[in-house]
């Protein structure tokens, strides 16, 4: 395990007081973001995502299967994330531990919850086969906040999927039918001092974590908080708000990285 | 041609016969012929031919001077992470300080950060090290960063030349541990730019002339402050 | 599953190669921040990713080998990486691989350097097209010379092939599938000798010698690419503006 001496807790803390980050970003600044989609052949999907030295591969699959007893006219979405050891000296090898579900289950909310893929154009045959949608999340370098590059990758990915419908028999392939994506922004608290986007260093020090996923009408379409530490309601009024400023800007470049 | 330029070697190139000269630090002999075992820089000296290493974990040396940080208390030691590929060890028998049997935590907890010596390593890399001598201190305040243990002594400079540098323009006090830690305490624009320097420093390490052109960024630096 | 499908048309290979031409290779050394060496790389429609932890201390303390490290070597396909869509996890064939690639990269590392630590490598696919494991042992080795650790040599893979009786170098998709031979090898290109050799289908003596010798002359070339790329990285090091 990493440990964070405390020397740089207090040092971040102590610049936070003065209003400033380590790396000189204001308190609600997202670092740079990258989105590159098309990356893997194989996939139907997919897209990679970096924000600062963060990097996230999310590969979309699509199969045909049957629907859920309960819909069965709408297609399946399954959301797996990986933390493989390669990203981060603290991965270990083995089957997902609670960050690694915490994070596709996240994820997955904020897709579903969305409606962003509309799973009711899934259907092939009601009751006997649908679409069923993988969407499979591998984070390929820890520098803190996977959550908002998990979630980016997923939706750049999702938008640039096409169905298989060629390989299948039933017809030409197109693409994925969706809707508008929400956009995820995470921020983490420490010493009462409430930033967006943590870099490793403020993760490691950070005592609550809340990630707000916001749609084109600022609209909330989910939420999670993480770590045991605790939120008043007047920060959590302000993280929706600054979530909704950089929804914006993160939605913009998305469309365009995406050719829209 | 390139005389700004050190060569690069890597892993198995052919350095030289060890009938011409000595196989030093950082290679291997195989039927008389002197290979490099590591990715890094020649370096000649006298009959020798060493590789100095571009990258790696830090090889502790006893008599180092090295920035820890607590990992655990023990009952009568604490483990400590100095960037090596094993933690180390502190005795409570190494620390200035008298402390009773289980109250280890009372004067060093996980987290802290000391400036230390590495007293002994043996043949299993087995690492202890010592807080007993009057420039070593458990650190308190100020900022700790990383860099390669491989740039340390470019850091340092000769006879600390870089390092002296480094302190006088920034007025910053600033400590550089053989293991790749480096401490700095002042005020905030002082530390940014000592950070600022070393990663400069870091990215052309291997350049010639690399003291003389610091100096003119840190005076211009100064300069424009001003 | 052998099948009525043609590999060869007009002397060509089905993606237009000679047989003993290499699909295209790039490699980059040095892309991943967290990881203390790393190598992405791509061969054909193979795209790799491998970083490299190490050397440290083995928990826990029973695995440790008081001698020397342990080298371990963990090759992982992405779900998203093949045709049908693969369970995230281990699988036996990941498992074989991941162990005959630590055991072709223990060879090479000095591991008597670091009693009863551990270096890690971890492979991922990202996107598979035919000899993944070549593709991974090879972006391996330049991860772990990025690392900083120390080696006698910087192994490399390629394998050859038997496709419609005729021996062939880097089998490519189609011909994996619907080839006769498939002779993945792995070298110390310093000495020749072999790291890594497996075999499966039907070579005769004469036949196994031409593929062993393609798949040698694949190795020296890939060798050269491997230490391009680790000096691309680091020449930048030595004087910038």
């Amino acid at each position: 395990m990493t440990i964070v001496p405390s020397i740089k807790r207090d040092y971040l803390a102590k610049l936070a007081k003065n209003g400033k980050r380590a790396d000189g970003r204001g308190f609600n600044d997202f670092r740079n973001i990258e989105i590159e989609t098309g990356i893997v052949s194989k996939a139907e999907g997919s897209a990679r995502v970096k924000i600062g030295n963060t990097q996230v591969l999310t590969g979309i699959k699509m199969d045909i299967g049957e629907p859920y007893p309960d819909t069965p006219e709408t297609g399946v979405m399954t959301t797996a994330a990986e933390l493989i050891p390669l990203a981060s000296p603290d991965f270990e090898a083995g089957p997902p531990r609670e960050d690694a579900i915490e994070l596709a289950r996240v994820v997955d909310r904020g897709i579903r919850e969305s409606q962003l893929i509309e799973v009711e154009k899934l259907c092939i045959e009601p009751e006997e086969k649908v679409w069923m949608v993988f969407i499979d999340i591998h984070i390929l370098d820890y520098d803190g906040n996977l959550f908002d590059a998990a979630s980016l990758a997923s939706l750049a990915a999702l938008m640039t999927t096409k169905v298989p419908a060629k390989r299948h028999d039933l017809g030409d392939d197109y693409p994925l039918p969706i809707k508008e994506p929400p956009i995820s922004c995470t921020s983490v608290k420490f010493d009462d001092i409430v930033v967006m986007d943590p870099s490793l260093d403020e993760e490691e020090i950070a005592e609550v974590r809340l990630t707000v996923a916001t749609d084109k009408n600022e609209d909330i379409r989910a939420m999670q908080k993480g770590l045991n530490g605790s939120f008043t309601r007047d920060e959590i009024k302000k993280v929706i708000k600054a979530s909704i400023d950089n929804g914006k800007k993160i939605r913009e470049q998305l469309y365009k990285s995406i050719g829209k | 041609m390139d005389q700004d330029k050190r060569e690069i070697v890597i892993p198995s190139q052919f350095l030289g016969e060890i009938k011409d000269k000595k196989a030093g630090k950082g290679t291997f002999v195989e039927k008389g012929k002197i290979y490099a075992e590591i990715l890094g820089v020649i370096s000649n000296n006298s009959n020798y031919i060493n590789v100095i290493p571009l990258k790696g974990r830090y090889d502790p040396a006893e008599k180092d001077f090295v920035i820890g940080i607590v990992i655990e208390a023990m009952q009568s030691s604490w483990l400590v992470d100095i960037n090596a590929a094993y933690p180390a060890l502190l005795h409570v028998n190494e620390v200035p300080w008298d402390i009773e049997f289980g109250e280890t935590e009372k004067y060093l907890n996980k987290g802290d950060s000391i400036m230390g010596k590495v007293l002994q390593v043996d043949q299993e890399k087995k690492l202890q090290i010592t807080l007993k001598d009057r420039n070593l201190y458990k650190i308190k305040g100020g900022y700790i960063f990383h860099v390669e243990p491989s740039k340390v002594p470019r850091i340092i400079g000769k006879k600390g030349s870089m390092i002296s540098l480094l302190k006088k323009y920034t007025k910053c006090r600033i400590f550089v541990g053989q293991n790749g830690r480096i401490w700095i305490d002042g005020d905030e624009d002082g530390i940014k730019k000592v950070v600022k320097t070393i990663e400069r420093i870091e990215d052309e390490s291997l350049s010639y002339g690399l003291t003389n052109k610091i100096e003119d960024l840190l005076k211009k630096d100064t300069k424009e402050v001003h | 599953m052998k099948s009525e499908i043609k590999l060869f048309e007009n002397g060509k290979r089905l993606d237009g190669r000679m047989p003993d031409e290499l699909r295209e290779i790039k490699i980059k050394a040095g892309v991943l921040h967290r990881a203390e060496g790393s190598c992405y790389l791509e061969w054909g429609g193979n795209k790799v990713m491998v970083a490299v932890y190490g050397p440290r201390e083995a928990i826990p303390r029973h695995t440790q080998n008081p001698l020397r490290a342990i080298v371990t070597a963990r090759y992982n396909m992405a779900a998203f990486s093949v045709d049908d869509r693969k369970r995230p996890g281990p699988d036996r064939r990941s498992r074989e691989i991941s162990k005959v690639i630590s055991e072709a990269l223990e060879n090479v590392i000095l591991v008597e350097k670091f009693p009863r630590a551990t270096i890690d490598v971890n492979i991922e696919v990202l996107d598979a097209e035919a000899g993944t494991r070549c593709a991974g042992l090879t972006a391996a080795a330049v991860a772990l010379v990025d690392a900083g650790i120390p080696m006698k040599d910087i192994p490399v893979a390629c394998a050859a092939g038997k496709i419609e009786d005729q021996v062939v170098l880097d089998l490519g998709k189609e011909e994996d599938n619907y080839g006769s031979a498939d002779l993945p090898i792995a070298i110390s290109p310093r000495s020749g000798e072999v790291l890594l050799l497996q075999m499966d289908g039907h070579l005769t003596q004469e036949e196994f010698d031409k593929a062993y010798d393609l798949a040698l002359k694949g190795c020296y070339t890939i060798s050269e690419i491997q230490k391009k790329a680790i000096l691309e990285k680091y020449q930048s090091e030595t004087g910038g503006q």
